[in-house]
């Protein structure tokens, strides 16, 4: 087995963690780190419920090899406290078997830093990146929106 | 989970890579360079992708170049489409690949992993046929700079050993007029059923597909008969879709019959607007 014993930076520690080389980001963070937020899904980079942030962007941890991130900064939703999303999520309700959750809060959360004037055409194109299967994608909007209003002051 | 072993390789400098490449294949390891990794990932998990090392690029500054040189846009291969959507250097790329997976994967999928996977779509192409972009291609005798047309046709044509480092395109391309459309079965994520890019320069419309047969292509013959001036639109549009060279896919985004009459529309569009010089 080809594995290297090195440092990764995540939720601002620096963990040792041997990785194998083959595994990816989310692999490790669940399986090596114990930080099992990311939630495995279809394992295919198509449903988000894996985003973690990257260098501060959404990156689908089951699509980049944790050998990768050596000497990035990552994010995961164990890393998030009391943000204004997280608590947006509660009032507006936008989860229900809350097993995508992690993930859109992770993607949302760097909208809102990222793009903080973003207009209802970026929300959607960030949002699409994740799927509910409980379907709560208005409330989730609305999430994104109420802490967005609030940051601009409006 | 990646059911395989392989090595992971990050080099520094292209002459590293390469002799990495050279090495690792004398040892029988099937090395693969990896930009964005997205397919390896993906395949490798469904044993689709075998390799025994993989050698990311992305530890080479040439990679990530993103400039104007000399009066040509230098784009490195490791660039991700999110960066390239975010300078917007180059327009008409920028509206090809904004429709590309969805927003969170576009961070990892890059210009060269799009131009060499496997995947058949490979729309990134389509602007670098268009502007008859240069590739700089590094393997073990050193760089070369290769017409794009010569190092994709239908998909990328490197040697053994070989790897794209940057696309070169002139700075003129990027002022013409341009237009791509992105037509699907449904909804706003997922594959084409055709995406057709244009350019029009010397009043001459140049135009590529991706979606409409197994690989993307640029057709001199096809552009010529759009560029039929005196005859009327709708005719020449449907002289060039009975001229389109290769099969027309028939699978489940849609069959070859529906594909041409999307394409028929698509192409009207298209040349409607770039007639007025318009970009969209």
């Amino acid at each position: 087995m080809y594995s290297s014993e090195t440092l990764l930076q995540v939720n601002g520690e620096e963990r040792q963690v041997t990785i194998r080389h083959a595994d990816n980001l989310l692999y490790v963070l669940r399986e090596r780190l114990g930080l099992t937020g990311a939630k495995p899904g279809c394992l295919n980079g198509d449903c988000g419920a894996c985003t973690v942030n990257v260098d501060g962007y959404p990156v689908k941890a089951c699509l980049v090899l944790a050998m990768e991130m050596v000497g990035r900064t990552i994010t995961t939703i164990e890393g998030l406290r009391d943000t204004p999303i997280q608590k947006a999520f509660v009032e507006n309700f936008a989860f229900q078997c809350g097993y995508c959750t992690p993930g859109f809060i992770m993607n949302c959360h760097s909208l809102i830093t990222k793009v903080p004037q973003a207009d209802d055409s970026t929300i959607k194109d960030w949002l699409e990146s994740n799927i509910c299967r409980c379907t709560g994608y208005q409330e989730i909007e609305e999430a994104v929106k109420s802490v967005l209003l609030e940051q601009r002051g409006t | 989970m990646i059911s395989f072993d392989f090595e992971y390789h990050k080099p520094a400098s292209v002459e590293e890579a390469t002799h990495l490449h050279k090495s690792l294949r004398e040892l029988n390891k099937r090395p693969i360079y990896y930009t964005g990794g997205t397919e390896i990932t993906t395949l490798g998990r469904l044993n689709q992708v075998n390799t025994g090392a993989v050698i990311d690029l992305k530890g080479l500054p040439e990679c990530h170049t993103q400039e104007l040189i000399s009066g040509q846009l230098v784009m490195g291969v490791g660039l991700s489409f999110t960066r390239l959507l975010e300078s917007n250097i180059f327009p008409l790329l920028s509206q090809t690949i904004k429709e590309v997976a969805d927003h969170t994967a576009r961070s990892n999928i890059t210009l060269g992993g799009n131009v060499c996977g496997q995947i058949i779509y490979r729309e990134a192409v389509l602007p670098l046929l268009l502007t008859d972009t240069q590739a700089m291609v590094a393997g073990e005798a050193g760089v070369s700079h290769q017409p794009i047309h010569q190092v994709f046709n239908r998909q990328i044509q490197l040697k053994e050993g070989e790897f794209l480092v940057q696309f070169k395109t002139d700075e003129a391309y990027l002022q013409l007029p341009y237009l791509s459309i992105k037509k699907r079965k449904q909804g706003s994520i997922g594959y084409p059923l055709v995406t057709v890019a244009a350019l029009k320069k010397d009043n001459q419309i140049r135009i590529a597909f991706s979606g409409l047969c197994s690989f993307p292509f640029r057709d001199q013959k096809i552009e010529k008969i759009l560029n039929q001036n005196g005859v009327a639109l709708e005719a020449r549009i449907e002289q060039a879709i009975q001229q389109i060279p290769h099969p027309i896919l028939d699978d489940v985004e849609g069959t070859s019959e529906y594909r041409k009459f999307v394409l028929s529309h698509t192409l009207l569009d298209i040349l409607t607007v770039l007639k007025g010089e318009g970009h969209v």
